[in-house]
């Protein structure tokens, strides 16, 4: 069985691991290290749970194979804040009731993540369409689209402090 | 003296309390099926049919078995030895596990392989060379029912027709009396597609079953567990007690997650026969095309009406696809679920109904999804009809409804086909809706763009449903009366631990349930901890579905805190040397009558139960109590929805979509609205896109995320909710059932605002999904479009 | 969802790449965004022996316009790119409309045109585009030698390119034009991010209210991306008005080969495709999408 060690960096730890190229992201990322936070909910690359920043821009874990980010660095989950405190993202969703079974969570807040970096000023509407690859059965959005509106409210504010 | 609680902030009944299962699920640490690792464990993969229906002429494994890794390749033939290869319904039917005979829907499981990772494992079915003969398939109930047909269900002695039930209910000759007296009767005919309630999470279990101790132990994404235990304890012949059903976190049910599949079977067998723990996870495809869809039912119907408007009676028919087997999960008694709760809302004095069910060969099920047993149905059946009666009357759609809604003072209301509606106030609920969306304006708004070439249109849905099963009079499922439990016990320091036997999904029951105790004994919700979801560890429940679990297991909640409370006046009494008469309750603490400052908090009463409590007094502070539901609770709701339809394509937008709903009191309104707008997304998908069909090969179109279309956050419209609250006068906190209430009664209002919106073409039904398609067709042609299988073709 | 067992190759050059290919033959499989492949190989309606993936082959990411005022994007270059490119949205409005109608945002994020026309995917939106604006796809060879294939040829059928064995894609090409570009691309689709039930790519070059060169092509309504030769001909040299807009509306509804299914009937399909000709010429937006 053919395998090739891969390096890459996750939530900011460096791994080297061997895998079977056959192996895909999303079950490198749940399998092997144990992040499973990152959830697989469909075949076909359109429900989106399973969303991790590759190199700082979200894809999806499970239409992309371990082998490709050798040298990468991945983001899940788990890396978004700390364990004594809950990133601003994080902090919108339970604000906001942004989720409930919360399957969808991770990939609805990676995508997020990447959303608010590129547009700290979003509009309803920017956010909509910036979490069209991520699919939630029991929200509704609303109560998304309002979580992410809480998150960058208080990261422009958490950037405005920081600058003064 | 000390001061009162103010319950709002220890996060009782009314508090809009943050939810206590979030911060796991934020932080990735939930625990769903699929992320428990067993030492030893292997995973299964199963192989299942491309075909739609064949004869199995023989199945080869020798492949599968020699692939390094490979631990097992279980075939029907196999599990029949351990009398598995078939097992029993929820509606007394059979259903295969594993095919031996022949195939009867796309999709079925054919044989399934357990090896060291699901890779190897596919590798295994792969490897496996199964020999079909094809037969013709079957994909409606006009074809299952057509001369010549194939039998379907030829495994079943005695069986010579596709035909799984026929049941009727209400008053035939009061009603034929009622027709022969109408001035007009108006007359409708559709088909509620075929649907799946498709949970992000896919079904899945790791069954662990250990030789030494002769227990089973399944981690497993379902919404009854122990309805499970007792359901595996008479498939697998496994005593009970040594069955341990654990439902960690689920990623979304809907329904789906009810019924007992032949991959838990098949799980649960290879476990015995590996002796090592055996993971499932199925895939999105699997899931769809063989895990309980939903809905598939024709309506035919008819109202008697007299020209005032005022409904004499109604008189219906339905014809359910019920796939393969029968299999619907539903009580007992009713082979259609619920449908008979259609038209409740209003004050019809006759109505008579009957139903049939076809065998085909599609994917089994008749689950209810986001409903209680094919209310969903039934609701959208009423609300079509009551729009087309309005508009052959000439009468505005509200002014129709106003005039036959039950009102205020008929409660408790009686309907034609014997429920008993507890509670509401319809005609308020109505009167908010249309002044929260401006009817009247809107109205002259259509008028004015119609003269544009513009279509708007403007839909209603007015609608109560039974929600809380049972009574234990007329509900059980599978002999089990329909009821459910609450155990509490409060510590010496007054932090308490709630167990309950329904299953949270995501309705945030470890939240709201803490809040019911909070509410009852003044414990502030941060200190009472929710369990569930462990049959070993947790009182018997029927399981979260139908909207039961805050009617049923939340008034047992009620109900063991009260007994609780009861205790823990004794103790009070006690601690403040008076007799118990004397003691008065204020939340959280009792005090002496008449002397207010004289009281001792409920945290002390706890202490006192273990450490001051009066001779002969057994210790502690814990109760149980199970909760019978007198009747079913009744929410009502009115929904409203404007589009705009495009006339040159027939692609419509939502311009805006109002709710109103009376789910009685509310524990958690933060929580009550997440249910609405969660369920008025389904509502609108099931309008818009969401549907399975079948080809007339049988193939299932709709088999993944690319063909069953889920709304994205882009489409999806906003809602604007309002509330209306009529406590149940049966709940002990007058709270009545809230996740179901919007997809159930919210189709319609898109379907009728689509309706409306090419009101001037004649046509009367066009079927859901309201694909542009269709819409155009409608309004091209001026003529009702079906949406039955098979998908129309060239060829 | 588990694919079966492959060869991996990551080439770091396009030689090393050539090396690759020269091994494996017609087993190997060239993987740039894997957004349509690898859904195949997952679900093993693909099961290629070698994968060679291009990630790693520096100079292929990019998208810039050449002296002769030909646009070229590299074999690497995103959608997500090409939504973001100011180029685009100044200069090639057919393109630019087109990039975020992709799939979703995070497949947009990897996928790539040039794999995109590669991968032939009657549904597939870039290569309507690339019918309507006369791109070609430039196919290299181990040697160093490259061959301009029209996209019009490069589809062969579908899931079938024109690629020969041991040649690579390396970019995509469009001819510069005569004129100023208008355009846009119309898309029905049931939910957003939904392949085409009709897809309509425009490209006008105008100079003076004069149409130079007209480009319209479809996408869903047939075996393949279909270009709507007769419409485009019969702009060419025409100025838009009722009339020319009203005969290219009906003779690429013509040239559309729908078929009824799941997505709608053929007459419907023909409807949208003469709804939506209309729309663009006449500048309207579609309310469709």
């Amino acid at each position: 069985m053919e395998e090739r060690r891969i390096n890459v960096v996750v939530n900011e730890e460096p791994k080297s691991v061997d895998v079977e190229p056959r192996l895909l992201l999303a079950h490198f990322l749940r399998e092997v290290l144990g992040l499973t936070g990152t959830h697989i909910g469909c075949d076909t690359t359109n429900c989106g749970v399973c969303t991790v920043l590759v190199d700082g821009l979200p894809m999806k874990s499970c239409t992309m194979f371990a082998v490709m980010v050798d040298g990468k660095s991945v983001t899940t989950v788990e890396g978004l804040g700390l364990p004594s405190e809950l990133h601003p993202i994080q902090e919108g969703f339970r604000e906001e009731h942004g989720l409930q079974c919360g399957f969808c969570t991770p990939g609805m807040m990676m995508a997020s993540k990447a959303l608010l970096e590129e547009n700290p000023n979003p509009t309803e509407e920017d956010i909509r369409w910036g979490l069209s690859g991520n699919l939630c059965r029991c929200t509704g959005y609303q109560n998304i689209v309002k979580s992410v509106l809480w998150a960058a409210e208080k990261l422009r504010s958490e950037a405005g402090a920081i600058s003064r | 003296m000390a001061q009162a609680l103010d319950e709002i902030k220890i996060g009782g009944l009314g508090s809009s309390r943050k939810r206590v299962e979030d911060d796991r699920f934020l932080r990735g640490k939930g625990n769903y099926t699929d992320d428990f690792k067993l030492p030893g464990m292997v995973h299964m993969e199963i192989l299942r049919s491309p075909l739609a229906h064949a004869r199995i002429k023989s199945i080869d494994t020798s492949k599968a078995w020699q692939i390094p890794g490979v631990h097992m390749v279980l075939t029907g033939e196999m599990a029949a030895q351990h009398n598995l290869a078939w097992m029993p319904t929820l509606s007394y039917d059979t259903q295969a596990v594993l095919a031996t005979d022949k195939v009867r829907f796309q999709g079925q499981e054919i044989a399934c392989v357990c090896a060291d990772d699901p890779y190897i494992a596919k590798d295994g079915c792969e490897a496996i060379v199964v020999e079909y003969e094809p037969l013709p398939p079957i994909v409606n109930p006009w074809q299952s029912q057509a001369e010549g047909a194939p039998i379907i269900r030829d495994d079943k002695e005695g069986q010579t027709d596709n035909i799984c039930y026929r049941w009727e209910v209400g008053d035939r000759e009061g009603t034929e009396r009622a027709f022969a007296q109408a001035d007009l009767v108006s007359k409708l005919e559709l088909h509620y597609p075929r649907s799946h309630p498709s949970p992000i999470e896919c079904c899945g279990s790791i069954a662990d079953y250990n030789s030494a101790t002769a227990k089973l132990t399944v981690y497993m994404t379902t919404q009854a567990p122990h309805i499970i235990r007792a359901a595996v304890a008479i498939v697998a012949e496994l005593p009970e007690h040594m069955i341990r059903i654990i439902s960690p976190d689920i990623g979304g049910g809907f329904g789906n997650k009810v019924p007992v599949y032949p991959g838990y079977v098949c799980s649960i067998l290879c476990s015995i026969l590996l002796a090592r723990p055996v993971k499932w996870i199925e895939d999105k495809t699997g899931n769809l095309i063989s895990t309980h869809y939903a809905r598939d039912i024709y309506y035919k119907g008819e109202l008697a009406l007299r020209k005032d408007g005022k409904i004499l009676a109604v008189r219906f028919h339905c014809d359910s696809d019920n796939g393969a087997f029968f299999s619907d999960a539903q009580p007992t008694k009713f082979k259609i679920g619920l449908i008979h709760s259609a038209f409740a809302a209003y004050d019809i004095p006759y109505g008579y109904m009957t139903a049939q069910g076809a065998y085909t060969n599609k994917a089994p099920g008749g689950v209810a999804y986001r409903c209680s047993f094919r209310v969903t149905e039934a609701m959208f059946f009423q609300e079509r009809a009551i729009q087309a009666a309005a508009s052959d009357l000439g009468m505005d759609q509200a002014a129709f409804r106003r005039l036959n809604l039950v009102k205020d003072d008929q409660f408790p209301f009686r309907t034609p086909y014997g429920f008993l509606l507890d509670s509401g106030q319809f005609h308020k609920c109505l009167d908010v809706a249309l002044n929260a969306i401006g009817y009247d304006d809107f109205l002259r708004e259509k008028e004015a763009a119609r003269a544009q070439g513009r279509r708007l249109g403007i839909g209603i849905s007015t609608m109560t449903e039974p929600l809380g099963a049972g009574n234990s009079r007329e509900y059980d499922i599978l002999g089990i009366k329909m009821f459910d439990a609450a155990e509490l016990r409060v510590h010496p320091s007054g932090k308490a631990i709630l167990k309950i036997g329904s299953q949270t999904q995501g309705q945030g029951h470890e939240t709201t349930f803490a809040q019911i105790v909070t509410h009852e004994l003044g414990i502030p919700a941060a200190d009472i901890l929710v369990q569930h979801g462990d049959t070993d560890n947790t009182p018997f429940g029927m399981g979260t579905y139908a909207s039961r679990s805050t009617p049923v297991a939340g008034a047992a909640t009620a109900m063991v805190a009260r007994k609780v409370r009861a205790k823990a006046r004794k103790l009070a009494a006690h601690l403040l040397e008076v007799s118990e008469e004397d003691v008065e309750w204020e939340l959280g603490r009792f005090h002496v009558r008449g002397a207010p400052s004289n009281g001792v908090s409920i945290q002390e009463c706890a202490m006192a139960a273990y450490g001051n409590m009066p001779d002969g007094m057994e210790p502690g502070l814990e109760n149980n109590a199970y909760y019978d539901p007198p009747n079913m609770t009744w929410p009502f709701a009115a929904y409203i929805v404007t589009v705009e339809v495009d006339p040159e394509t027939g692609v419509w937008d939502v311009l805006r979509m109002v709710a109103v709903d009376d789910c009685g009191v509310r524990i958690n309104p933060m929580i009550v609205e997440g249910q609405i707008m969660g369920g008025m997304t389904e509502a609108y998908a099931m309008a818009n896109m969401q549907f399975i069909t079948y080809d007339a090969e049988g193939n299932c179109v709709g088999s993944n995320y690319m063909d069953y279309l889920l709304p994205t956050a882009w489409e999806t419209p906003g809602f604007e909710l309002h509330e209306v609250v009529t406590p149940s006068p049966h709940h002990p906190i007058g709270a009545k059932g809230i996740g179901e209430c919007a997809a159930v009664g919210g189709p319609a209002a898109f379907v009728n605002a689509v309706m409306n919106a090419v009101d001037d073409t004649g046509v009367r039904n066009i079927d859901m999904p309201l694909l542009p398609d269709r819409v155009w067709e409608a309004m091209k042609y001026k003529r009702d479009v079906s949406g039955a299988p098979p998908v129309k073709s060239d060829s | 969802m588990y694919p079966s067992r492959f060869h991996y190759e990551a080439p770091r050059s396009l030689d090393e790449a050539f090396g690759v290919l020269q091994a494996y033959g017609d087993e190997a499989k060239i993987l740039a965004g894997g957004q349509s492949l690898i859904p195949l190989i997952k679900l093993r309606f693909a099961a290629p022996a070698c994968i060679v993936d291009i990630n790693n082959i520096p100079g292929l990411d990019f998208h810039e316009e050449d002296s002769d005022g030909s646009l070229n994007i590299g074999a690497l270059c995103r959608h997500r790119t090409l939504e973001r490119s100011p180029l685009l949205r100044s200069k090639y409005p057919t393109m630019s409309a087109t990039a975020p109608l992709i799939a979703d945002p995070m497949v947009r994020n990897r996928g790539t045109l040039v794999g995109s026309v590669c991968h032939a995917d009657p549904q597939g939106d870039w290569a309507s585009v690339m019918l309507a604006m006369g791109g070609e796809i430039i196919a290299r060879r181990a040697d160093g030698s490259e061959r301009a294939i029209p996209v019009s040829q490069f589809v062969v059928g579908p899931f079938q390119n024109a690629l020969a064995q041991g040649e690579i894609a390396v970019r995509a090409r469009v001819p510069a034009a005569r004129g100023t570009r208008t355009g846009t691309y119309l898309k029905l689709e049931r939910r957003v991010g939904d392949f085409a039930t009709v897809g309509l790519a425009v490209a006008l070059e105008v100079s003076g209210g004069t149409i130079n060169r007209a480009g319209l092509a479809l996408t869903g309504v047939g075996p393949n991306n279909i270009q709507c030769t007769a419409a485009e001909q019969s702009l060419a040299g025409k100025s838009l008005n009722a009339s020319t807009i009203e005969q290219a509306a009906r003779l690429a509804a013509e040239a559309a080969q729908p078929k009824t299914d799941v997505r709608g009937s053929a007459e419907y399909k023909r409807h949208v495709v003469y709804t939506f000709v209309t729309r663009a010429l006449s500048n309207r937006q579609a309310s469709a999408a």
